[in-house]
């Protein structure tokens, strides 16, 4: 377990009309791979959390991740009020805007305790740039937001309660430890005296902000640890939530693409003309790998694009299929690992993966305009400055020539992170082609399945040895298409354990995919301890509990998943439990899937209990929503999904041959958090990882078939007649 | 080509080519973006709408086919300032994650609890085939059942 540093600093300043503002610089999350302590966070001015009291008592709270549903933003503003001991229900959150030219002169009035221009958003710009200075980037994913960004909410809310507490203190001429905080009032009991947060912002902001500022002892939190109701959710319900794709210019003209199917292809050749004649129409643009049509409304923009027949050429790339990629990869992991000469027994086993689409409900869309020198960009993105640099270079410009504007993202999982802005980049080079004139691009669904950043197809070899007890001797794996620390971890104790990376590149484009590398390898790892305890003869949740004396919270997480689907009591034939955990993103999940095979060999996962070690939950609802949500997208990729290649480029193209699983394929998910006080883990990934081999194993509980190559559904699980 | 629609009880003239899709004509000719756009082949029904109270997908539906229907959009599903059955029990379910899906999902939901106050699990399955790619349906079915309830089933956050 690392520990904390508990470094930070803290500027405040007044509001015009008696308000307060406080800012938090250094993002102090020490332990870990993505740890960063700024120690001259101060001078930089790099604040990361802002909290503003207002004269009629409400707090709010800028946050600087953005929300995809995941529910960051509700869950950071719940630790920097529990802190502050604001009321709850007085309590707004605002998300951080992009780096705002204008943002470093706000901030810094904001030090001096100047007045502050409206909007106060605005002034959050250049703390956001500083964060995304420490981070390289300004990126809401690896399931971070919470983990990395909480413990600055938390320091921010307990500075403006010591802030708060001293003002009050003054004013009722008592000692501040004599005096309380609690929803949003500090009282001092003795003389009967007290105040609300927003009466005491204006003295609150002439007070020195502490240094370091004592944090609440979990045993006394009143917000956190409860479940509070998301705040991006009611304008999600009545159509009002603007996404991307929902923005709009006056005078905004409309692009539709088409891009080379082959990735690397180029462009090189198209007739304009058909397009051209066609009502609307007032450009057709074209770029170094793709043509666009931009017209006075989208549809007339599609509808011309469909009459084009552009040439591309294929980059070399036009023999490649998904059976040489795999062939690739076969021939790259070379023999079994070797197992010692003194096994009783050798188990050895390929699996293998097939790549997928991230499929974001909210197609891709990007609204650009290029004036002259300056650019301005409308997009949601899971990194702003990163998407940002993008349209910079995409147009020859400095990022500082570039203002863009985040937007709700109607679904990340990756999709919309660091590099991952080709639909930016696109964007910008059509609104250059068109300047003055905004041009809103809008991706098809097509443009979305076969230009994605696709979770990597991989492959792995693995091989196993047992004692003449059943007891595992050594576990080693030859793996292709990625794999990291993390991923290739089994919480088992095997005093053999070898993972050796091979390499067989292609030239399909990849990224990071809900859980990045342990989609793929929380399948292989957990799939092959499983065929180790059926080797064994023992039964596969016994097995792995019996190799846990030295990880016990992987022990306890499994003990509840396994409890709470009952494992072990009867079912009918044809039916199976399995069970699987992983860790990822500092949370441990264990999952036990029930499964039915239909006698035509229709899998029908029935439910899936899933235990979670998330470290100290902070909002157990919204929580428990992420997990589902994780079972149902790894189940997609489990049962159906898959992209394939041939030609070069890929197959599928839209939602009837890159299918999802639905409501009536969608398995009840009961989920349950152990109670624990380690520091938060992610919880937008972690639910995934578990799934596909959870439901795996269920399938040769119930049928005795191994399914080691998915989709699940190309595997005949048919009854022997 | 002016066509006269009837969107959320009032008449509205658009001049579009009639093979527009209507979600085309609702979003960018008459600005109502809560309905919305994800495949254009009437496969995920993010574009859900109501035509004459039934359900349905408006990314492959020509606007002409739409005149002289009753159209109803996320927008209009409840009078102003107050919300649909539905519409409540998402909030008090917690069920949208991104949300871009449950305009539709929304839509289709209450088409069916229209004709079905209180669907059984097989019938919700052929009715609400939307898909929502950040995993809500555990809480769209326990939200459907709660208002087939009559809001007897407590809800996580009453």
């Amino acid at each position: 377990m690392g520990k904390w540093t508990r470094r930070a600093f803290i500027g405040a300043g007044s509001l015009v009309g008696g308000g307060f503002v406080l800012g938090v610089a250094g993002v102090a999350f020490a332990p870990g791979r993505h740890g960063v302590v700024s120690a001259d966070a101060a001078d930089k001015g790099g604040l990361t959390t802002w909290i503003t009291v207002t004269p009629d008592d409400f707090v709010t709270i800028l946050v600087p991740h953005c929300e995809m549903g995941q529910g960051s933003q509700t869950g950071l503003a719940m630790m920097a009020a529990e802190e502050m001991e604001a009321d709850w229900d007085r309590v707004r959150i605002e998300e951080a805007p992009a780096l705002d030219a204008y943002a470093n002169a706000y901030m810094l009035r904001a030090f001096t305790g100047d007045a502050m221009p409206a909007p106060l958003g605005r002034a959050i710009d250049y703390g956001a740039y500083r964060l995304a200075r420490w981070f390289g980037t300004q990126a809401t994913g690896g399931s971070l937001a919470v983990r990395g960004t909480g413990y600055g909410m938390r320091v921010a809310g307990a500075a403006a309660r010591e802030m708060l507490l001293a003002a009050a203190a003054e004013r009722f001429g008592v000692p501040a430890h004599e005096c309380a905080a609690a929803r949003s009032r500090i009282t001092h009991a003795w003389s009967r005296q007290s105040a609300g947060f927003g009466g005491l912002a204006k003295a609150a902001a002439a007070i020195p902000a502490p240094a370091d500022p004592p944090l609440k002892d979990p045993d006394t939190f009143v917000i956190r640890r409860t479940s509070k109701p998301r705040f991006d959710i009611p304008p999600k319900v009545d159509g009002s939530v603007r996404y991307g794709i929902d923005f709009t210019l006056p005078g905004m003209l409309h692009a539709a693409v088409d891009i080379a199917p082959v990735e690397g292809g180029r462009l090189v050749s198209v007739d304009p003309a058909p397009a051209k004649a066609m009502p609307g129409v007032q450009e057709v643009v074209e770029l170094e790998n793709a043509v666009a049509v931009v017209a006075d409304s989208y549809w007339r923009a599609r509808k011309a694009l469909a009459a084009l027949r552009p040439a591309y050429d294929d980059a070399g790339h036009g023999g490649v299929s998904s059976a040489t990629i795999f062939a690739a990869f076969d021939e790259a992991l070379g023999d079994a690992p070797e197992m010692p000469a003194e096994a009783a027994k050798v188990v050895t086993a390929d699996y293998r993966v097939p790549f997928l689409a991230h499929a974001t409900m909210e197609p891709m869309a990007c609204t650009a305009r290029v004036e002259g020198d300056r650019a301005e960009v409308w997009a949601g993105t899971q990194d702003p400055l990163n998407a940002r640099s993008i349209a910079a270079g995409a147009l020859d410009f400095d990022a500082d020539q570039v203002q863009l504007t985040n937007l709700m993202l109607g679904g990340g999982y990756g999709r919309r992170l660091p590099f991952c802005f080709d639909y930016v980049d696109l964007g910008v080079r059509i609104a250059k082609a068109m300047s003055p004139a905004p041009v809103k691009l809008v991706w098809s669904r097509e443009n979305d399945i076969q230009h994605d950043y696709y979770r990597p197809a991989a492959m792995c070899r693995y091989a196993g040895a047992l004692d003449p007890d059943g007891r595992p001797l050594a576990v080693a794996a030859h793996y292709a298409g990625g794999g990291d620390g993390e991923s290739l971890f089994m919480p088992y104790s095997i005093p053999d354990q070898r993972f050796d990376g091979r390499r067989a590149p292609h030239h399909v484009r990849e990224g990071a995919w809900r859980s990045v590398l342990n989609s793929q390898h929380g399948f292989f790892k957990e799939s092959f301890i499983d065929e180790m305890a059926h080797a064994a003869g023992r039964d596969p949740y016994r097995f792995r509990r019996n190799l846990m004396g030295g990880h016990p919270r992987f022990r306890a997480a499994l003990d509840r998943a396994a409890e709470m689907a009952h494992w072990g009591s009867p079912l009918p034939e044809r039916e199976g439990r399995g069970i699987a955990v992983a860790e990822s993103f500092g949370s441990i999940v264990a999952q036990v899937a029930h499964v039915a095979v239909s006698p035509e060999g229709r899998v029908r996962v029935r439910n899936v209990h899933a235990a979670v070690d998330c470290g100290d939950v902070v909002n157990p609802d919204s929580a428990a929503a992420q997990i589902e949500g994780g079972v149902i997208f790894g189940l997609s990729a489990a049962m159906v999904g898959e992209i394939s290649i041939a030609g070069g480029r890929v197959v599928e193209s839209n939602f009837n041959d890159h299918r999802m699983i639905r409501m009536a394929d969608a398995p009840d998910v009961r989920v349950e958090f152990i109670r624990s006080d380690h520091r938060p883990g992610g919880l937008g990934e972690p639910g995934v990882p578990p799934v596909a081999p959870a439901v795996t194993n269920a399938v040769f509980a119930a049928t005795g078939i191994r399914v080691r190559d998915l989709p699940i559904e190309k595997q005949d699980l048919s009854a022997p007649i | 080509m002016p066509i006269a629609l009837t969107v959320n009880g009032e008449t509205r003239t658009v001049d579009v080519e009639p093979d527009t899709p209507l979600l085309w004509v609702l979003r960018d000719t008459l600005g109502l973006t809560g309905t919305k756009f994800g495949c254009g082949i009437a496969a995920c029904g993010a574009c859900t709408v109501h035509l004459d109270s039934r359900a349905v997908r408006t990314c492959t539906l020509p606007v002409s086919a739409a005149e002289g229907m009753s159209i109803t959009t996320i927008e209009g599903l409840a009078p102003d300032g107050a919300l649909h059955a539905v519409q409540h029990a998402w909030i008090d379910q917690q069920v949208p994650q991104c949300g871009y899906c449950q305009s539709g999902m929304i839509m289709a939901v209450s088409a069916l609890l229209a004709q079905r106050p209180d669907p059984n699990d097989a019938q919700i399955d052929a009715a609400v085939t939307n898909i929502c790619r950040c995993g809500t349906f555990v809480r769209v079915r326990r939200a459907i059942h709660a208002i087939a309830d009559g809001g007897k089933q407590e809800g996580r956050h009453g």
